[in-house]
């Protein structure tokens, strides 16, 4: 394809009406259920292996993983492509990060310690992998908490994305849990610490860019008024 | 002749294979009738997909008897014990092994057995097969990562292979080198251990009654999954310790270097004895979850096999000598 059609089709992609978006939220709502349905399926089937309780938390743990990935891949994407209402499935992408991370923490729970508190507490203080884990999901259980349009307003904008920066922080903390984990083939978290990376670095290279443009004055006015809010400090 | 048949339980008679494969389908089967006639038999019933056939008939190994030492526990199904493996060579994930080691050729197959002993050789596996009687011995197996199988293993004393070639005083200690072949094991194309898999034993705890050398497991030739056609079980140690599909075993004065060892010295430690009260950064070595059962289970010390071990490590702290 070339450059003016590939121009062409994504204007059409563009301009969605609510409708559409709306539509789209719904296909990826379903699609985000998809891994559990299959998991539920082959657990019916008795297609997990000899270990289900094993394959049942590291599928659990995969998914949160990916859907962290995904969600953080939102904002790239969209810059990329100029298809604003990305941001509009943002949030429902979060909070499937936060169903499996939960999913995945129950199955540990349940699945694998059946509420044994004494070799929990144990794990957590002696598994430097699940201390990490824990981390992780102590550090997820804040930003569901904030995800809804009221706490958006209560903690005002710049407070809420404060808060919700640590989401970087957080994705670090996944991969190096699954890093420790292995015993000794990384192909797996090198894969995801790539993507990872690259993540990260389009936003480290977008911010200096910005950092660039707000020193030059670019704009000023705009920082005063709120509308956009400054990385470079106003003070100096 | 009748009485002796009756009390040598042959390994075909303690192991309703056939019934384990089958005990999930009976209860699914169940389940969904009883689904289906909640529903007024609208239901279609999903069925798995058959298991796999393996490429040859295995060969079944005739006049097994009962060896020493056997566990009275239930075995593990032949599919659990034959799809849940750890076989770096064939990949790090545990299905792998038995997806991609059909391809490893177990004929012709020899071993060297060298180093310092009086009489080095090179032995065809069907001579092996034929050194000493084959025994069916029913073994707790206890892996690292905190999962544990029982297996009934064919095989004999590993001591009467280590015989054969008259070690010197000198050696102290056993090398099992397992067979390395990038063509048929992708898991060798990258550099997760220092390839071949190196495994090894102090002299006398190869020579113990309990370590086996195994060429089977429920009552056939081991699968290639397993470690064909020749491998190493040594029950009271974390199941990395048994190397599988050896070559080549060499006798030493100086403690190996293993691969384990190599790839991680603080995890890993020469002895690797099961013991629950020393703990691994990854697992808590307290418990275990035996496959096919849910809720965990204490680990023993020596998985089991103190009063048969134990007197190996008198004096021994088994906290430093992990
Ligand atoms: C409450 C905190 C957590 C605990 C206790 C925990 C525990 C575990 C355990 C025990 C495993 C290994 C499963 C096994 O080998 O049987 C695992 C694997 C994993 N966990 Fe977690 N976890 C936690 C939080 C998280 C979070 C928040 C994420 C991601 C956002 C995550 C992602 C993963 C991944 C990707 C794996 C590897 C799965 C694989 O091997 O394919 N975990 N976790």
């Amino acid at each position: 394809m070339d450059a003016a059609a590939l121009q062409q089709g994504l204007a059409r992609w563009r301009a969605l009406s609510n409708d559409q978006v709306a539509r789209l939220k719904a296909v990826l709502f379903a699609l985000c259920l998809l891994p559990l349905a299959l998991l539920a399926w082959n657990a019916w089937n008795d297609a997990l292996g000899a270990n289900p309780i094993e394959a049942v938390t590291r599928t659990l743990g995969d998914w949160a993983l990916r859907l962290l990935l995904i969600t953080l891949t939102v904002t790239p994407l969209r810059r990329l492509t100029g298809l604003h209402w990305l941001t509009r499935l943002r949030r429902m992408l979060g909070l499937f990060t936060f169903f499996y991370a939960v999913l995945h923490f129950s199955s540990y729970l349940v699945l694998d310690q059946f509420f044994d508190w004494p070799e929990i507490a144990k794990d957590i203080l002696k598994r430097p992998f699940i201390t990490v884990g824990v981390m992780t999901f102590a550090l997820l259980v804040p930003l569901a908490a904030t995800s809804t349009n009221a706490m958006v307003r209560r903690l005002g904008g710049r407070r809420w994305q404060a808060l919700h920066r640590s989401v970087y922080a957080i994705a670090i903390l996944a991969v190096l849990h699954f890093w420790w984990m292995v015993k000794q083939d990384v192909t797996q978290p090198l894969i995801y610490s790539a993507v990872l990376t690259v993540l990260l670095g389009v936003r480290a290279l977008w911010r200096e860019q910005e950092r660039r443009r707000q020193l030059g004055g670019a704009y000023l006015p705009q920082v005063r008024r709120g509308k956009i809010i400054p990385i470079v400090s106003r003070r100096p | 002749m009748l009485i002796l048949r009756a009390a040598d339980i042959a390994p075909s008679e303690i192991t309703p294979r056939e019934l384990y494969q089958r005990r999930r389908e009976f209860i699914k089967a169940g389940l969904g009738l009883a689904a289906a006639t909640a529903l007024g038999g609208g239901v279609l019933v999903p069925r798995s997909a058959p298991a796999a056939t393996p490429a040859a008939e295995p060969r079944r190994f005739d006049g097994v008897r009962k060896g020493p030492f056997g566990s009275d526990e239930k075995p593990n199904s032949f599919k659990d014990i034959t799809t849940y493996n750890n076989f770096y060579e064939f990949g790090s994930d545990k299905e792998s092994p038995a997806e991609y080691a059909q391809a490893m050729k177990t004929r012709p197959w020899t071993v060297n057995l060298e180093g310092l002993v009086h009489k080095p050789k090179t032995l065809d596996i069907d001579d092996i097969l034929r050194l000493a009687p084959l025994e069916e011995r029913i073994y707790r197996l206890r892996c690292v990562e905190a999962w544990s199988m029982v297996i009934p293993w064919v095989g004999f004393p590993l001591s009467a292979l280590l015989r054969q070639v008259d070690p010197l005083g000198t050696a102290k200690y056993v090398e099992f080198h397992s067979h390395l072949d990038p063509r048929t094991m992708p898991g060798v194309r990258l550099p997760v251990l220092d390839w071949p898999y190196v495994e090894g034993l102090r002299l006398d705890e190869a020579m113990h009654p309990l370590t086996l050398a195994g060429v089977g497991l429920y009552g056939q030739a081991l699968p290639n999954q397993n470690g064909a056609p020749l491998r190493v079980v040594v029950p009271w140690k974390y199941g990395f310790k048994s190397g599988k599909s050896i070559v080549k075993i060499r006798f030493t004065d100086k403690m190996p270097q293993t691969a384990w060892m190599k790839a991680n010295p603080e995890e890993y430690g020469f002895y690797s004895n099961v013991n629950p009260n020393v703990d691994h950064r990854r697992w808590s070595q307290a418990k275990e979850r035996r496959i096919g059962e849910f809720r965990k289970r204490q680990t023993l010390l020596f998985n089991g096999y103190a009063e048969q071990v134990a007197g190996l490590y008198t004096g021994m702290d088994l906290a430093r000598n992990y």
